[in-house]
């Protein structure tokens, strides 16, 4: 925590006297830590004289910060709309299956999270997911299994 | 009676002076520019249905219960963000409505536990009235997600019941965001956010916390903005909601909030800040929404008692023996050592009544002027610094003044401990945009707090406060930022103009004040410049001023400033003392101090003595009489041997406590009129039991000088074997009468009609005025028949504005090497004063004990640990303590709070005082720190003292 407390204090200082700059300092600590510990919400405050409430409101708004690391490969299932009448579920249980956890969870070695997302902006190719940032479209159970094996653990 | 309806408009109220006519439900309104058709539609008496809405905060839009139809416009817009225009036709009730709002309803009723029965809202919840109002029938959603099922539910949390005035019920909250906002708005704390999004969305007290470990200071807002029973107070749980209400004033600080007392017969049940009330406009805090627990606390003394010696136990008595006793002993007294051997005290936590009968006693009864009240040792500077300045004894403007200020400059206050709810609304014109300048030797919350945060903090060192004034003052004159016309038009300018010369002189300039002070010439220039030049600049002072050595000067000084400037006679300027006591103002307007009549009108003054003598029957005595301190030194001379002391705990209170107990001691009779058996107590030969401020009907003055009424919801409980119990002025009344003075007031109101009768600035003051307005701000007389809300517009009460020289110089109380360090004190805000009422109630879990903040590099030369027991010895004493270690105080200076008797703050602090009244030097005392294993040997006697003296025969638990 000593260094994490040290290099969130380098962003939270990289972004003094910017205007609105609550949330590209929670994008710039979730980049560099791949989280946003709740340590780290005072020492946001404190810089941007908000309170430790405020910040917290704007964390837990936004699903994209975490409040733990996610696992190595990150997949994530559109489950918005478009790819649900295009057949998400299958999808869906294509990667459980294969990646053994449900959605929402991190396999217990650390290796995968799978993660549930409302529309990647690409309703086009619906069904889709994102593999470790990796845009992947018209999918179905058997591909998203295919996915899933080529994640290296 | 019955309960006090107030209406909730659903939004604010706009200040526009531009009218706009429209049509609502075929009725011709008009209603300010920027109203929302929710209000102008409140205001012809039509409420819409309306969950988010709180006329408390601004509209939010968020609950889609408030929804109406606009010809032209398309949709359903939502009428608490909806601003009314000119020629809009609106309707209200449609049949499209009631089925969208029906529709609304029963989404939140589907998520919401249905035990209205057994719910502690029952009868007062917002939710179940809007049900009512849509013709909710029939909720048709089956059982799903939800928050409110308790087994195998992870949305469901359970209560959080940490704070102790109130429970947080989360399956009970329809997330209308009213609590967040009233946080935030009103309160300006921002303790609350929404966490989530969606169906995850909650209410969270800081980072998903408990409200007691959150940011929150149990203010009230919420749970008073909050519609359901999600956030309701723990003694509507205990005892059912309230059956009348009765509006009253707070007895705590200066502020003077309006509170409706909302009871369940002689039960208070609880405390609701009245929006109708002037000072607090619907906001509170921790101590007069939630701790009234001490009114009937158990270590309350309703019995008379009496001792002949201070070391006998006490033995309770009626009415009768205890008055008659007190009657015989002072007569005794006054026959043997002559007219002047006794005196009173009035107290700032009684009624204006209650003090002008007290001071009438000493009087007209004594015979002498031996009358003083605890004002000696907080504000006395405040009033003779104003009256030579501005020719009156008191704060310049109102509280509403602050909305319209632009520079606002704190000097030795700490509003959001010491006067909270004017510290809200500060807040507010601060996060508006106006600019604070911070002059204290300690980081108070103002200095920077979520959205405040101080242009300049001038973290002077303890007792430099005329020099960094003086410095100011320098900059406003040399740099040519003086107030021409003003001074020439409103003020002496020969005074002017010899002060001018005065504060020009290069000593005077932040330069060369820089090493007495500690504070950086360019942050001194700086502050000067943005107070001359920002616009509308208010000062607001506390006790950081007056209790110093130099205490007047600096009224002066800051007196001088806002002359200098301009910065009177209009709103948003203005010289404001935050006072400390509920009366502390109105207790100095009633004449207790022994050289003024009420009024401020000397007693050498023969026409104003005639007055009184006509009406007394009496002749006074023209010289004034003894001042506190004084009557402790004639105390040890043998020549004043009786005192009478009502409200106010001079031992714990009054500065060097040696002296006074000392003083206590070789007095003959004290009587002590009190709800407790307090420190001073344990000197007393006579225990007269109180009422408090529930108990009576009387009148308090704020510090904007506004007359309140208190009014009496149960009766007094000190019977003692009487039929019925006494408020204090009756007491009083009847201590007269054993002593033979034949008074026969009936009520309270018959005291203010002479007060009235005699003193011209209360002239137009009656309980019948007070009725019609609410509350009157003085003076109230032919000139301002409904009162003065801002002083000196036009002219001031002495005529022209009087430039004092405020030569700097240091108190005599100075560091070296025995006493290396600066001790100042100060106050926390959920504790009041010598903490009697405080202390007796659930505020303790905030602030157990008092402790000491000292500087790490101060606390590493000693060895300090944070928690560690700490010896902090004086010239005049020595006390311990524990520490806690913080940069909030600078090197050097070390500070703590004065609320627990133990701690006897005032062992240490010395008798240096304010040159011109005595003010003590509470704000500076050198001290050394160093490590302790316990309590001083003077804390372990005083302690065996205590114990000694509060036995009680007949009585094995001696109350504390």
């Amino acid at each position: 925590m000593q260094d994490q407390a040290g290099r969130v204090a380098a962003i939270v200082e990289r972004f003094r006297g910017v205007e609105g700059a609550a949330l590209p300092i929670l994008h710039a600590v979730q980049e560099a830590l791949g989280y946003v510990p709740a340590e780290s919400v005072p020492m946001i405050a404190a810089a941007l004289n908000r309170s430790r409430a405020e910040i917290h409101g704007i964390v837990t708004f936004y699903h994209d910060f975490r409040d733990k690391p996610a696992g190595r490969h990150l997949v994530r299932v559109c489950r918005a709309e478009a790819c649900k009448s295009m057949g998400s579920d299958q999808v869906a249980q294509g990667f459980e299956q294969a990646l053994g956890i449900r959605l929402g969870e991190t396999s217990p070695d650390g290796a995968v999270t799978l993660e549930p997302v409302y529309c990647l902006g690409l309703c086009a190719t619906a069904p889709n997911a994102m593999v470790d940032g990796k845009l992947s479209g018209r999918l179905d159970g058997t591909k998203a299994a295919h996915l899933a094996a080529g994640l290296q653990p | 009676m019955g309960m006090i309806h107030e209406i909730d408009f659903g939004t604010p109220a706009s200040t526009s002076a531009t009218m706009v006519s429209l049509t609502i439900d075929g009725q011709k309104v008009t209603a300010p520019f920027g109203t929302s058709v929710m209000r102008a539609a409140a205001e012809m008496g039509t409420s819409i249905p309306k969950l988010c809405a709180t006329d408390r905060v601004e509209a939010f839009g968020s609950c889609r219960l408030c929804l109406i139809e606009v010809e032209g416009m398309r949709g359903t817009p939502a009428s608490c963000t909806t601003l009314v225009a000119e020629g809009m036709v609106v309707r209200t009730e449609t049949d499209r409505l009631r089925k969208l709002r029906r529709g609304v309803m029963e989404l939140y009723i589907s998520d919401h536990p249905l035990d209205c029965l057994t719910c502690a809202a029952n009868g007062d919840c917002e939710l179940q009235d809007q049900a009512g109002a849509v013709g909710l029938r029939d909720v048709r959603y089956e059982p799903g997600a939800n928050h409110v099922a308790k087994s195998g539910n992870p949305l469901f949390q359970a209560k959080d019941q940490s704070n102790p005035y109130f429970d947080y019920d989360p399956a009970k909250c329809i997330v209308c965001s009213r609590c967040v906002r009233a946080c935030e708005e009103v309160q300006g704390t921002f303790a609350l956010t929404i966490e989530g999004r969606g169906f995850d969305s909650r209410v969270s007290p800081g980072q998903h916390e408990s409200f007691l470990g959150s940011e929150c200071v149990s203010c009230g807002a919420c749970v008073s903005a909050c519609p359901t029973a999600t956030l309701i107070e723990k003694s509507v749980v205990e005892k059912g909601t309230p059956e009348h209400s009765v509006v009253t004033t707070c007895a705590y600080c200066g502020v003077g909030c309006s509170f409706k007392a909302e009871m369940r017969g002689e039960d208070l049940v609880r405390m609701e800040p009245w929006k109708d009330g002037k000072a607090n406009h619907g906001h509170s805090c921790v101590k007069g929404r939630f701790a009234w627990g001490y009114a009937n606390h158990r270590d309350r003394i309703l019995q008379p008692m009496v001792r002949e010696k201070i070391t006998d136990p006490w033995r309770e008595v009626s009415w009768d023996e205890a008055l008659s006793t007190v009657a015989t002993k002072f007569r005794a007294i006054q026959a043997a050592h002559g007219k002047d051997s006794i005196g009173g005290i009035t107290s700032s936590r009684c009624t204006n009544e209650e003090t002008y009968l007290v001071q009438k006693l000493v009087r007209a009864g004594f015979g002498n002027n031996n009358v003083d009240t605890c004002a000696r040792v907080c504000h006395s500077p405040t009033g003779y610094g104003l009256k030579t300045a501005f020719g009156t004894s008191a704060g310049t403007q109102d509280f509403d003044s602050v909305e319209h200020s632009d520079v606002v400059l704190v000097i030795g206050a700490n509003p959001t401990d010491g006067h909270p709810v004017f510290a809200s609304r500060l807040k507010k014109r601060l996060r508006e945009g106006a600019k604070l300048i911070v002059i204290d030797p300690r980081r108070i919350d103002l200095v920077r707090s979520p959205h405040v945060a101080a242009s300049h903090h001038l973290a002077l060192k303890p007792g430099t406060n005329v020099a960094v004034l003086d410095a100011m003052a320098h900059v406003i004159v040399t740099e040519g930022l003086v107030d021409e016309r003003f001074v020439t038009e409103r003020c002496d300018r020969d005074a002017f103009e010899h002060w001018a010369s005065f504060i020009a002189e290069e000593r005077n300039s932040p330069e060369a004040v820089e090493r007495v002070c500690g504070v950086p010439a360019a942050e001194i220039r700086a502050a000067a410049r943005l107070y001359a030049t920002g616009g509308n600049g208010a000062i607001y002072y506390g006790l950081g001023v007056t209790e110093h050595s130099q205490g007047s000067t600096t009224v002066m000084a800051i007196a001088n400033l806002a002359m200098a400037t301009g910065n009177l006679g209009r709103p948003g300027v203005g010289v404001n003392p935050l006072r400390g006591q509920n009366n502390v103002q109105g207790s100095c307007d009633m004449g207790s101090f022994p050289h003024e009549l009420p009024g401020y009108r000397h007693i050498s003054d023969d026409a104003t003595r005639a007055i009184f003598e006509k009406l007394w029957g009496r002749p006074l005595d023209n010289e004034p009489g003894l001042r506190i301190p004084n009557m402790f030194d004639a105390a040890l001379d043998g020549s004043f041997l009786g005192l009478y002391v009502q409200g106010e705990d001079i031992v714990q209170s009054d500065p060097d406590t040696h002296h006074v107990t000392s003083g206590l001691s070789a007095m003959e009779c004290v009587v002590v009129h009190d709800l407790f058996l307090n420190e001073t107590a344990n000197y007393a030969h006579v225990f007269l039991p109180g009422s408090t401020f529930l108990e009576k009907d009387g009148t308090f003055t704020n510090a904007e000088r506004r007359i309140n009424r208190v009014r009496k919801v149960m009766s007094p409980k000190n019977g003692g074997g009487d039929a019925h119990g006494y408020a204090d002025w009756e007491v009083t009344q009847n201590l007269a009468n054993a002593m033979g003075l034949g008074w026969h007031y009936a009520h309270p109101s018959e005291i203010m009609d002479e007060i009235a009768l005699t003193t011209p600035s209360f002239a137009g003051v009656s309980y019948e005025v007070l009725e019609r307005l609410g509350s009157v701000q003085w003076p109230c007389n032919e000139k301002a028949p409904e009162g003065t809300p801002v002083m000196h517009i036009g002219g001031f009460s002495r005529g022209l504005g009087q430039f004092m020289i405020t030569e700097y110089v240091p108190t005599d109380e100075r560091t070296g090497a025995r006493f290396p360090l600066l001790l100042t004190t100060g106050r926390i805000l959920s504790q009041y004063n010598v903490g009697a009422q405080t202390r007796r109630t659930a505020n303790v879990v905030w602030h157990a004990e008092d402790l000491l903040e000292i500087h790490p590099h101060d606390a590493e030369n000693r060895g300090l640990k944070d928690g560690d027991f700490v010896r902090v010895a004086s010239r005049a004493g020595e006390t311990t303590l524990r520490a806690t270690i913080t940069d909030r105080v600078a090197p050097g200076v070390v500070y703590t709070t004065f609320h627990h008797p133990l701690t006897q703050a005032n062992v240490i602090t010395t008798d240096y005082s304010d040159w011109a009244t005595n003010c003590p030097e509470y704000k500076v005392t050198a001290v050394q720190v160093s490590p302790s294993n316990g309590p001083s040997a003077w804390q372990e006697d005083y302690l065996e003292h205590t114990h000694e003296s509060r036995r009680i025969l007949g009585r094995l638990d001696a109350a504390e």
